[in-house]
């Protein structure tokens, strides 16, 4: 109830005209008081409440909430899982949800990486990254598979083309799934705390190789985390969410130039920005647990 | 899921950098030499000395009571020597053993019905389980008439099926069809809800439409429960195929056993006995090569996990 | 579970639901089109309106019931001797890997034969039809009974084992606190199959056993629902056959539901949600 939005961050302002031209990258989302109710109205479970931001375009956008906030509701809701039942998301001035359409419709533009991974392990690590441009009949299959391993090679991940992914390691499936969202040149990449089951070790070696992918591709990232250190260290913005109901607490600009790399960790700015915000997260971790949302 | 097991290929990812590949696992030759290797395993294990002694134990005991001490109860039931020189017999007693073209007629009646029944229920039953999984409207229409037929059991349905059917060879195998149908249709249905949603919705960011999704994720998805589906479905087709046998019809391992009974051939009876259960394992580890076969995916997935 | 209130809030939520009669509909045009196709001659099958007339005729047949008892009580003395003998000797299989390597084997060769294959077999060793009836009855739950039992003690959680061995535990306390519980929900599912097989096993063992095709079986001394079936096609009466399969029907259906009651009951830890 005491929310405050941030004046002076481009980013809170939900009425700031779209980022869409900056640098040539498209795919700015604009929130705007969105409420998500699951279960009937008055009754039900208010997961996402007024929550009003922006993602810029080329940018990466970190959200940082304890588990259960309702994030993930956000996430499905601009992917187009899940309906919202007020309020408006905008994907480049063009209409995802709002009134009059309550779900969005899932499409390439917007590519979700799961947070268990969703790597078809009937197809191998070729035919998955094929797998979007062959059904949007974009692509043929043969150039699909070249571009694929193009792209594949590109990620260093050559010579698993005929693995499937049971035979691979969870890190490596990660970053092949990222090249199978790329392959279809998505607006928005939308990462579901994808590398909360790995181990912190291989989720360092992640996080370079996704700022890599990033200062590649320069694709707008709109990423989910419960951890305030990979928000930081990976985020141009880090949006700090409340518990349930979910929405903005707090929004922190991270001013360290990209590309970043692991020294960044212990640079005297990084812990600054550290200090800043635990109290603000751990305030919010404390109430979700205080109200018995247990780890999903 | 399985993210344990693959802890260390951490150290692998580390120490080779972000770029770090893995070596292509060695298929081919590779595949013979493993397989030799786990037979020689097995020979240095104490498995095969202790299934020698089961058997031993098993068979002991058979001809013991019976031919041996001749048990009271126990010496009126054909002994294993009566048995097994009755089958190799080229001259047989009760005319029947591996040299008569009778008995490989009775085996290729039953194999014929059973055929017939498991890929009439198999291409009545996939489809309809996946309809069943994949449209919730259709499973609410359909799903409780099935549910009310299903708990009357297939051999409860002989008389009707003899009734309904004309001749004796369409109501063994509608019997037989039934029962492989229940369980091919509940486990591909089963199949399609045990498929994680993150697949569908995946498929569904990558652009797919509906019947898209419907073939690269709803069908490959349940493959594993539909096969497990197909080996119960080969089991009780075999099961309710006997029964339908012994009732009614000519001819067949089922009818073969009942005959044998009637006319005091005892040991013919055994025999019949054995032969169905061999046939019975040959079809159903037939459908879990094709399995295997169709699922390379999850064979390498499991080798992995079997390695690491 | 908040006694009458919760049930009738309960009942009134599923018939409130589309999804109940959407069944219901559904249901209904099933029945309808049987008796349309059973009146128009299309199929050699007695219409349900018939079938129900006999059902209520015979519900004060005396003789009816007692059919049913006949059964009902080869199939809980055929499943209780499966119980009593297969889960002792699946627990043994899952403990010793000796026992398990000498009686695995064996098992997995017999299990391809089907039950009522041994029915002829049966008859001969048993002295009276009833055991013969019974041991079949036994054959077809006995084996899945067996391989859950196998299966439950196999899948528990190697981390319990440690946790018990680290806190002290000796071998016997280890099966008796981790094993043995671990292994009761697949005992559930085991015995919930289980009596399902028994029931088809026992109504085919009665048919063949006692009025197949073979006559000389026994005659009409057998009785039970599958010997009603039986004999109710060889008397013609086809209704009867419907009521008879419809009862078999019932009769499992009651069996598995009081299995499932009964192993919600002793496994509370897996139905606190």
């Amino acid at each position: 109830m005491n929310y405050e939005p941030p004046r002076g961050s481009p980013i809170a302002d939900a009425r700031a005209p779209a980022l869409a031209a900056q640098g040539g990258c498209k795919g700015a989302i604009r929130i705007a008081n969105v409420v998500k109710i699951y279960g009937s109205e008055g009754a039900g479970v208010r997961a996402v409440d007024d929550c009003t931001f922006h993602v810029p375009a080329g940018k990466i956008t970190v959200v940082v909430g304890p588990s259960g906030c309702g994030k993930t509701t956000l996430l499905n809701a601009i992917a187009g899982f899940h309906s919202i039942t007020s309020g408006t998301i905008h994907l480049d001035d063009a209409l995802l949800c709002g009134p009059g359409r309550p779900k969005a419709d899932p499409g390439p533009d917007r590519i979700v990486v799961f947070q268990n991974g969703a790597l078809f392990p009937w197809k191998t690590i070729v035919e998955n990254v094929a797998f979007g441009p062959i059904v949007q009949g974009r692509l043929s299959r043969k150039a699909a598979f070249e571009k694929a391993r193009m792209m594949l090679a590109e990620t260093g991940l050559h010579n698993l083309e005929t693995n499937y992914p049971g035979e691979i390691s969870s890190g490596m499936r990660r970053r092949v799934e990222i090249a199978r969202a790329l392959m279809n040149d998505p607006k928005v990449l939308l990462l579901d705390e994808p590398y909360r089951a790995l181990d912190s070790l291989t989720k360092s070696v992640m996080h370079e190789a996704l700022l890599e992918t990033f200062d590649r591709n320069r694709v707008t990232i709109f990423f989910i985390t419960h951890d305030l250190e990979e928000a930081i260290f990976l985020g141009h913005h880090v949006v700090i969410m409340t518990t349930r109901p979910c929405r903005p607490k707090k929004i922190l600009t991270v001013d360290i130039p990209h590309p970043r790399d692991y020294s960044v960790l212990t640079a005297k700015r990084f812990r600054e920005y550290l200090d800043e915000t635990v109290e603000a997260v751990h305030e919010e971790a404390l109430k979700a647990f205080a109200a018995g949302e247990r780890e999903r | 899921m399985k993210e344990s097991a693959f802890a260390g290929d951490m150290n692998v990812a580390l120490a080779q950098g972000p770029t770090a590949v893995l070596a292509k696992p060695e298929r081919g030759p590779g595949r013979l030499e493993s397989s030799a290797y786990r037979m020689a395993q097995w020979l240095r294990s104490p498995r095969p000395y202790l299934m020698l002694i089961g058997f031993a134990l098993f068979l002991g005991f058979w001809y013991l009571t019976v031919e041996v001490w001749k048990l009271p109860r126990f010496s009126q039931m054909p002994g294993p020597t009566a048995v097994i020189t009755e089958w190799i017999n080229p001259d047989p007693i009760y005319g029947l053993s591996l040299y008569s073209p009778e008995y490989y007629q009775h085996i290729w009646v039953s194999t014929r019905r059973v055929l017939i029944a498991f890929l009439l229920a198999t291409a009545t039953g996939v489809p309809l389980g996946l309809l069943l999984g994949w449209s919730l409207r259709f499973k609410e229409y359909v799903f409780p008439v099935f549910e009310l037929l299903r708990p009357i059991p297939p051999l409860a349905w002989v008389p009707l099926a003899i009734i309904m059917f004309h001749g004796s060879e369409t109501p063994i195998i509608f019997l037989t069809f039934l029962a492989s149908f229940y369980a091919t249709t509940l486990n591909t249905m089963l199949g399609v809800e045990s498929i994680d949603v993150s697949f569908v919705r995946a498929a569904y960011c990558l652009g797919a439409k509906r019947r898209q999704v419907f073939w690269h994720v709803i069908v490959p998805g349940a493959m594993p429960f539909i096969f497990t589906g197909l080996q119960i479905s080969v089991g009780v087709a075999w099961f309710s195929l006997v029964a339908g046998e012994m009732v009614s019809g000519q001819y067949g391992l089922g009818y073969l056993i009942n005959t044998s009974y009637t006319m005091v051939q005892y040991p013919t009876m055994v025999i019949g006995m054995i032969t169905l259960g061999i046939v019975g394992y040959v079809t159903s580890a037939a459908v879990r090569v094709l399995g295997n076969y169709l699922m390379q995916w999850r064979a390498r997935e499991l080798a992995m996990g079997a390695e690491a | 579970m908040q006694g009458a209130v919760g049930f009738a809030e309960r009942a009134g939520h599923i018939l409130l639901s589309a999804r109940f009669w959407r069944g219901t509909l559904a249901t209904a045009v099933f029945l309808l089109v049987w008796e349309a196709v059973a009146r128009a001659g299309l199929v050699r099958v007695p219409a349900p309106s018939s079938a129900l007339v006999t059902f209520n005729d015979l519900m004060r047949d005396p003789s009816f019931w007692f059919s049913w008892y006949l059964s009902t009580r080869r199939v809980f003395a055929g499943f209780l001797a499966a119980m009593l003998v297969g889960i002792p000797l699946g627990l043994g299989m899952a403990v010793s890997r000796i026992l398990y390597g000498i009686v695995f084997p064996v098992f997995e060769v017999l299990r391809p034969i089907p039950p009522l294959a041994w029915v002829p077999a049966a008859i001969i060793f048993w002295p009276t039809q009833e055991l013969s009836i019974m041991f079949v009855t036994f054959l077809g739950a006995f084996y899945t009974v067996v391989i859950n039992v196998i299966d439950g003690a196999q899948t528990i959680d190697l981390r319990y084992y440690q946790a018990a061995r680290s806190m002290g535990s000796s071998s016997w306390d280890i099966f008796r606190r981790i094993i043995l519980p671990g292994t009761v929900p697949s005992i559930v599912v085991g015995a919930t199959v289980g009596i399902g097989i028994a029931w088809a096993v026992v109504v085919a063992a009665e048919m063949i056993s006692g009025g197949g095709s073979v006559g000389s079986m026994g005659g009409a001394s057998g009785g039970g629902l599958g010997f009603f079936i039986w004999n109710s096609y060889v008397g013609g009466s086809y209704n009867q056959i419907v009521v008879g399969m419809i009862s078999i029907g019932i009769a499992g259906y009651i069996s598995s539901a009081l299995l499932r009651k009964l192993g919600e009951l002793v496994t509370p830890w897996l139905h606190e949600q």
